[in-house]
Order: structure tokens, then C-alpha cells, then sequence
């Protein structure tokens, strides 16, 4: 069928039309509900027209009727693979405007579970990525390692996924010893398995065939588009903000920040899997110290903190500061502020307007995969359409971060 | 640093005196520069450019509503130069019928963030390539981080079964949306209590 009228004169000559597919929402492929419209010139992208929303749940509107620390539990649901890192954002937004300085246990305890965090981003994004252009085992063993990730989470703090652990002031409870005991044995075992993985994929031939040279993204295209993490570092670029505008007690941490050279999905891929062993290494950091200094407070005990459970029982002003901290919430005092954390998939960031009230008067959550999506059409041009599914696994995309 | 961002700060609003209306270094220690709506690309370019500054990394834009002001909206740009290990935020009050420049020529990675501020707020940005709806669903109307959308919003959807389709209504609430108070009345509330009208005019 022809569409249109078509009454030229040089008959038999065929009309060729660009053909238009959906890719998603429903792709397994699309990690979540990311719907793709390509147009494709046989096998090749012409062009990529993301439709993003489909998981907006209104995040920011909601955050502005609620009070701060009720908005914390929301920044578990965006990067929902790494739960923890995000409410660090937020956290030292807090921190920031209040002026409030974090008790050194709870530091360490915040950067060895970003850390964990980190590992179970890129466990799942390495993995899952393998499986998007082949490979059915990675995805089976990283799990087993993210699983016992999440049990080190519930430990913690009694949730799994939706943690709730990192809280303006400090961490919300203090870790017990064997929990430092196990992470500490988990992570002297993981590089091993963590060797297993690498041996199924670095080599293999169908990996590489299907990774190397594609989505090559040179410094200035990284520039360009407002690349953060592992999509700069692949490119060459020696920027983690861990490093350069360090946060938390990530100054006193001995780690190397690996880079790329190609800027490729496969020096992505390479960088991730090194950024895992270089997190065993602040992780085991972590533990010495949390060992060496032995226990403390978690919380820096103050306006924007709970009071001690035991205090609450024989004094009537910490019993009324702790209603009144969970209804009412505290206040921030007036003024804006930008914090951001170098998320496992890049600059994960928060704005807050504060207009001295107990609520945020606007706050807007900058995530990494946003710019990176976005970049897409970018991109994919030029690929082959089985190469989407590897761009998007490289893009590092969660929907709960983008859509919000 | 605070100083080098203040010196910065003053670099900057002498090299582009005309767009730049007011540079500050905040509490928190973070360089904000107001600048007028129109010369926003040409500043933007500026201090991508410009030598000691490079900021070349667009971070972030979004935009903040006062509804009580005379112009309403403030659009918010952040950005950090990987070079000088800097950031700096940029700020334009526009009216609500004002229509900002857009900077997808400078920065291409603005593309999505115009279009999130025109989906939630109905900011129009000239110049732009293609100033969709991004977040909201297709066919939304309002603007709903403006202040004066509700945030239960205007419509529902459900499947319907006897139609075989989605269907869209009017929100309907069971019980009425619930918006606690819980500040102190005695620290800034400003309703009078129930009870308390008659102490009012005995003061009187």
C-alpha cells in the first residue's frame, strides 16, 4: 500500500518510507517503562524519539507539602538500585542549610554504605547489561552477591530496598558489631566472585563483538550533553566528585578513580567493574576505622535530630522535642542551596529552596540518567537497532530517578 | 574559596555588566548570579567561554514560582566547570507571560530541562527545537508545580471494563485531602482558634 496519491509518471519506481517502531514500554530491555519511538532505515537508527513520564509519580509536588524528613523515604523510590546514596543527597542538602555537622561514626557509616550502594548499582547495570546482548549467567550470579548486599540493608535498618537509613544529622541507628564483622568478611570474598564475572565477559567474543565501538562518547560530546560518572570517567575524563569536591570523610579514603580510553559501551563496562574492587577498598577502610575508633554517637544530637530513646523516658523536654520533631518536623532556615554526591551513575543532585518553614518550599531532584537519556537520540544514531539495548543498558537508566 | 567565588563573581559582572543585575556568595559558600532573561544565552556562552570561569557542564535548570511576586517565575540554571572545580548558579525573573531564550544553541543537554520547566511550570522558551510535554501524560493539561495546582490534581484515570478502555474522570476524594498543620499556634500561626474570636474583640 502506498500512501498519499502517487501518480508520477516513471511507473514502478516504489516509494520508501522509513519505518517506525516502538521499542517499549513493555521491552524487557527497556530496564522499567522506557517507550522508544525509532525510526529506522532498515536496521539502522535514523532517529530515537524517548517518551519518558510513564513512571512520574510527581515526586517534587508531593515533597512540597510534606515535612522534611517525610520527603526522605521519597528519595529511596527514585534510584531505587541504590537507595541510599540518594538520601545522602538530600541529607546534605539539610545538613548544608541547618549548618549541622555529622558525628565521625555516622560519616563512616554513610560512606561505606554508599559504597555498598555503589556496588549494587553496578552489580545489577554490569549484569543486567551482559543479559541485554547475550549472556544469561552474569545476571544469575551478580544477583546472588546484590542479595546478600540487601541483607547487609536490612540489618542496617530493617528495610531491604526502601532503607530510610541516612537521616539529616547523621545515620537513623548506630551498626551493630557483627554486621561491621560480616560486611568485612563479604567483602575480603566478593573480588573473587567478582573475578568470576569478569572472566565470563571480559573476553568473551560475543561481549566485545556487541560492545566495543559502541556509543563511542568523546570528552567534548560528554561536555556537551552534561555527562556525570561512569559516562565521563569512560570517556577519559579523571572527574568523580568524590575526589573533587569531596564530601562526608571521602577525602581520607585511599582509592583510585579508574577512567576509559575509547569512551565505548565496553570501557564503560571495564570502568564499572573496576569501580567495584576500588569500593571493596574504602569499604575495608571504612570498617578499619569504624573498628579503631571504637563506638559513638550517630546522630549529632540537636534541633534536627531525635532525641535518645532513653532520655525520652525520664525527661519530659526530650519526650516533647520527639513529638514535635515527628509531626511539626524542624525548621530549615531561610535560603537555597545545590548539594550533590557522586551517585553510582553519576551527579545525583538536590536544589532546595527553604523559606524557613518545616517544609521545602521547592526542591528539585537532578538525576544523572535524566541528562543521559536525553543524550539518546544523540547517540543511537547510526546504530543498529540491536544495539539500542546495549546503548540503554550502558546509559545506565532507572525510571525512578528519570520520570521522578 | 568564598573569596575566589566573590572575585569570580565580580570577574563575571564586569565582563557581561549589562545582563549581570546582581552576584552573591551565599551562606553555604555557592556563587549566584541574577541576570536579565534576555541576555541569557549570551551570558551562558560567556562563562562557558571565558577563560578563568569554563563553565562547560550544564547541571541542572528548573524554575521556582512566587506566585506573590510581580514576576513570578525565577528559572534557575546550575553549572560547574570541570576545569576550575567550580559552580555557579544563574538566575532570570520572568513574568508569567514572559518568554525566555532558550539555550539549547550553547547547550544541548538544556534540551530536556526546557522541557520539563515548560511541562511543569508553562514556561515558553523561544529558539527552542521542539517544545514538547515531557513528563506529564500525553495530553495533560496545567502546569503542576505551579503553586496554584493542586496536588491531587483535576483528573483520574481508571480501566473501565465495560468500555474496554482507560478512561479519564474528575477526581473524586473519599475522604477529604489531608493537609495537617502541626505548626505551633503560638510561633507563627496567624488563623484565630476556634473559641478565641470573643478574647479578640474584648481586647478591643
Amino acid at each position: 500500500m502506498m500512501d498519499g496519491t502517487f501518480n508520477d509518471a516513471q511507473v514502478g519506481e516504489q516509494r520508501i518510507r522509513n519505518f517506525n517502531i516502538n521499542f517499549g514500554p513493555q521491552h524487557p530491555a527497556a530496564h522499567g517503562v522506557l517507550r522508544l519511538v525509532l525510526e529506522l532505515d532498515g536496521e539502522v537508527v535514523e532517529r530515537c524519539d524517548p517518551h519518558v513520564g510513564l513512571l512520574h509519580r510527581g515526586t517534587e509536588k508531593l515533597m512540597e507539602s510534606r515535612t522534611y524528613l517525610q520527603n526522605l523515604p521519597y528519595f529511596d523510590r527514585l534510584d531505587y538500585v541504590a537507595p541510599m546514596n540518594q538520601e545522602h543527597a538530600w541529607c546534605l542538602a539539610i545538613e548544608k542549610l541547618t549548618g549541622v555537622e555529622v558525628p565521625r561514626r555516622a560519616s563512616l557509616i554513610r560512606v561505606l554504605f554508599s559504597e555498598i550502594g555503589r556496588i549494587l548499582n553496578h552489580l545489577m547495570n554490569v549484569t543486567t547489561q551482559a543479559m541485554d546482548v547475550g549472556a544469561l549467567t552474569p545476571p544469575l550470579w551478580g544477583f546472588e552477591e546484590r542479595e546478600k548486599l540487601m541483607i547487609f540493608y536490612e540489618r542496617a535498618c530493617g528495610a531491604r530496598l526502601h532503607a530510610a537509613y541516612f537521616r539529616p544529622g547523621g545515620v537513623h541507628q548506630d551498626l551493630p558489631q557483627d554486621l561491621i564483622d560480616d560486611i568485612g568478611t563479604w567483602a575480603t570474598a566478593f573480588p573473587a566472585i567478582l573475578k568470576d564475572i569478569e572472566n565470563l565477559l571480559t573476553e568473551n567474543r560475543i561481549f566485545k563483538q556487541r560492545n566495543v565501538d559502541i556509543a563511542v562518547v568523546s570528552e567534548q560530546e560528554a561536555l556537551d550533553w552534561g555527562f556525570s560518572g561512569v559516562m565521563v570517567r569512560g570517556s577519559g575524563m579523571a572527574w568523580d566528585l568524590r575526589r573533587s569536591q569531596p564530601y562526608e570523610c571521602y577525602d581520607e579514603m585511599d582509592f583510585q578513580i579508574p577512567v576509559g580510553t575509547n569512551g565505548d559501551c565496553y570501557d564503560r563496562y571495564l570502568c564499572r567493574m573496576q569501580e567495584m574492587l576500588e569500593s571493596i577498598k574504602i569499604i575495608h577502610q571504612c570498617i578499619d576505622k569504624l573498628n579503631a575508633e571504637g563506638p559513638g554517637d550517630v546522630l549529632a544530637r540537636g534541633k534536627i535530630t531525635p532525641p535518645k530513646r532513653a532520655e525520652m523516658k525520664t525527661s519530659m523536654e526530650a519526650l516533647i522535642h520527639h513529638f514535635k520533631l515527628y509531626t511539626e518536623g524542624f525548621h530549615v532556615p531561610e535560603g537555597e542551596v545545590y548539594a550533590c554526591v557522586e551517585a553510582p551513575k553519576g551527579e545525583f543532585g538536590v536544589y532546595l529552596v527553604s523559606d524557613g518553614s518545616n517544609k521545602p518550599y521547592k526542591a528539585k531532584i537532578r538525576a544523572p540518567g535524566y541528562l543521559h537519556l536525553a543524550a539518546m537520540d544523540h547517540i543511537a544514531k547510526g546504530h543498529q537497532l540491536a544495539d539500542v539495548a546495549a546503548i540503554i543498558g550502558t546509559l545506565d537508566i532507572v525510571f525512578g530517578e528519570i520520570d521522578r | 574559596m568564598s573569596e575566589a567565588l566573590t572575585e569570580l563573581g565580580n570577574a563575571l559582572a564586569a565582563g557581561r555588566s549589562d545582563a549581570v543585575l546582581a552576584t552573591e556568595v551565599t551562606k553555604t559558600g555557592e556563587l549566584a548570579v541574577q541576570v536579565s532573561p534576555a541576555a541569557l544565552p549570551d551570558f551562558v556562552e560567556f562563562i562557558k567561554t571565558e577563560s578563568n570561569a569554563r563553565f562547560s557542564t550544564l547541571v541542572d535548570i528548573t524554575a521556582v514560582d512566587y506566585p506573590g511576586r510581580d514576576k513570578r517565575f525565577e528559572v534557575v540554571y546550575h553549572f560547574l566547570s570541570m576545569y576550575t572545580n567550580q559552580r555557579i548558579r544563574v538566575k532570570a525573573a520572568v513574568h508569567e507571560d514572559e518568554v525566555v531564550p532558550s539555550i539549547t544553541a550553547v547547550h544541548p543537554s538544556a534540551n530536556w530541562f526546557e522541557r520539563e520547566v515548560f511541562d511543569m511550570y508553562g514556561i515558553m522558551f523561544s529558539g527552542h527545537p521542539d517544545l514538547r510535554r515531557l513528563l506529564t501524560d500525553y495530553g495533560f493539561r496545567g502546569y503542576p508545580l505551579r503553586k496554584d495546582f493542586p496536588t491531587t490534581g483535576y483528573t483520574e484515570l481508571r480501566y473501565d471494563e465495560v468500555e474496554k478502555r482507560v478512561v479519564y474522570e474528575p477526581v473524586s476524594l473519599i475522604q477529604e485531602y489531608r493537609q495537617f498543620d502541626f505548626m505551633s499556634p503560638w510561633e507563627g500561626a496567624e488563623y484565630i482558634l476556634p473559641g478565641d474570636e470573643k478574647k479578640e474583640e474584648a481586647a478591643k
